[in-house]
């Protein structure tokens, strides 16, 4: 728990050093403070995301290629429904979060068990192949056209002297609240209790009557029901297209192994700081790719760092 | 009998461990199964818990056949193993690793916490920070948890110190006490043959001799006294 507490401090001390920099490498305190809300919020989907992830390799010892394509599926069933049924976007996460926690179990149940305590490179090809079926599903089923999903009461928001709009916050609380609540399941229910004990001890956890495969199964269908619940957050925020969810799946790897394999409140702060590294980054290298910086951190965290943030040494 | 493995055959890949292995075990009875190192004590366990499925023979536990169930299912009828190493849950606290047992009986802690009472003081201690008796005693109290008719267990007193062996086999002799029948494979076959009803000795995949004087016997004596 020291630990904890004193590497919360390091890490306050590296960021206010860094927004510092960037503070004075524009000139201008509102631009600053513009970056560091607009990363904050950005970084709190993709600690939704890298959550998915990382519960889904922390259990089941998967690597998933598949996730950003889950997470496009999730726009899509919010951008139809919006778009068809005029549903107001918030409102069909109570459809893309059923939708896609089934597909995952599906998905799970009678194609990556078959790949469980496998190879790798067998794991890597299966994922990668569901995520090429899926986006060509959708390039099939609905053209490479690009859509938009509006969001009719945004607004923007002031927020210490930077503004942000509706929809980035309601993402942002979204994404927040549905990490809250996958931390609060695993930690405080049994359901939750018995996938940790499936993580520590798949063996043990057979010799004490539990399901091994089903609580397998329902780990990734969880882990993609994050992944779906994220896409329907960022649809008012981004362009709907079959590979939308490609780069959410590159920074969600990133954010996981910056917070630690497998450790879920390493995914939330790696979101975070993913997310603001992304747009200080832009400060402190304009005219660049943002993802230039985010890569470069990442670099540097492993070298100093390799189990991650939040890891354990091995 | 409560359990009875007829004509087990099994192994791993390519090689074969068990080569027509039969025994029975008989409800409340204490049996002791020794043998020496690769005898294949281990994979016999592991194909009565249905963690490995024979190529050969028959699993019967209360009249009906285990053979090729899963894991969780053969626990659930009361057939329950706790393995060489303890498989425990590390990062998980003694409590959940106690609950995680009752996952399915729903048992309340208090019988384990009275055998164990060291238990009791570290409900809330990360299971892989406590010694290896105290791993020991969590692994025996997280089975008893999932309220078995037969408890199988495997090495239970390798890597203790002396003060914890004892402790450990007297556990045993009270859940016996209790009503649980219990196969006790052990290394220790001094102590294990003292505290059973009956036992079998195990080489190279065959039962090769049983009794329940087997301490008694000189080729026992010899083999596995050491005397």
């Amino acid at each position: 728990m020291n630990r904890t507490i004193s590497r919360a401090g390091l890490a306050a001390v590296v960021a206010a050093a860094v927004i510092a920099g960037a503070w004075a490498r524009s000139g201008s305190g509102t631009v600053t403070a513009q970056a560091v809300l607009t990363g904050l919020l950005l970084g709190g989907v993709y600690a939704l995301v890298a959550m998915g992830l990382t519960l889904i390799f922390g259990v089941l010892d998967i690597v998933n290629f598949a996730h950003g394509a889950f997470m496009t599926l999730g726009m899509y069933a919010t951008a139809l429904l919006a778009s068809s049924a005029g549903l107001n976007p918030y409102l069909t996460l109570l459809v893309s979060v059923p939708l896609l926690f089934g597909v995952g179990y599906v998905v799970q149940r009678h194609m990556v068990s078959r790949t469980m305590g496998g190879s790798l490179a067998a794991q890597l090809l299966l994922t990668l192949g569901i995520a090429m079926l899926l986006e060509n599903s959708l390039l099939l089923a609905f053209s490479g056209d690009t859509r938009t999903v509006p969001v009719s009461f945004d607004t923007p928001l002031r927020v210490l002297g930077a503004v942000a709009d509706l929809s980035r916050v309601l993402a942002f609380v979204g994404a927040m609240s549905l990490a809250g609540a996958v931390w609060l399941l695993l930690t405080r229910t049994r359901l939750g209790t018995a996938i940790r004990a499936v993580a520590a001890n798949p063996e043990g956890a057979s010799l004490v009557g539990l399901d091994v495969r089903r609580l397998h199964a329902l780990t990734f269908a969880a882990g993609t029901a994050c992944a779906g619940a994220a896409g329907t957050l960022v649809t008012p925020l981004v362009t709907v297209e079959p590979t939308a969810g490609e780069l959410f799946n590159i920074i969600g790897f990133v954010v996981v192994v910056l917070g630690g394999l497998g450790s879920v409140p390493g995914a939330v702060a790696g979101g975070l700081i993913i997310g603001l590294t992304e747009q200080l980054g832009g400060l402190y290298l304009p005219g660049q790719s943002p993802l230039l910086v985010v890569f470069g951190v990442f670099v540097l965290v492993l070298l100093w760092r390799p189990q991650g943030l939040f890891g354990r040494p091995a | 009998m409560m359990l009875s493995l007829d004509g087990i055959e099994a192994g791993y890949g390519g090689l074969r461990v068990l080569h027509g292995l039969s025994l029975e075990v008989a409800a409340g009875e204490l049996v002791a199964l020794v043998g020496a190192n690769g005898a294949g004590k281990s994979t016999t366990l592991r194909v009565a818990s249905g963690l490995l499925r024979p190529s050969a023979g028959r699993v019967v536990f209360d009249g009906e056949e285990l053979t090729g169930l899963p894991g969780h299912a053969v626990v659930r009828r009361g057939l329950v193993q706790v393995p060489e190493g303890r498989a425990l849950f590390g990062p998980l606290t003694v409590a959940e690793n106690l609950a995680m047992g009752a996952f399915h009986t729903g048992e309340p802690a208090d019988r384990v916490l009275e055998l164990f009472p060291r238990l009791a003081e570290r409900l809330d201690q990360r299971a892989d920070t406590m010694s290896g008796g105290e791993q020991q005693m969590l692994a025996i109290g997280r089975a008893l948890m999932t309220r078995p008719r037969l408890l199988m267990l495997d090495e239970p007193s390798v890597g203790l110190a002396p003060l914890m062996v004892r402790a450990v086999f007297d556990a045993l002799g009270r859940i016996r006490e209790s009503g649980v029948a219990i196969l006790l494979v052990e290394q220790n076959a001094a102590q294990a043959l003292a505290l059973a009803d009956r036992a079998y000795v195990l080489e190279n995949g065959v039962i090769t001799l049983s009794g329940t004087d087997l301490a008694g016997d000189e080729r026992v004596r010899r083999a596995y006294l050491g005397l």
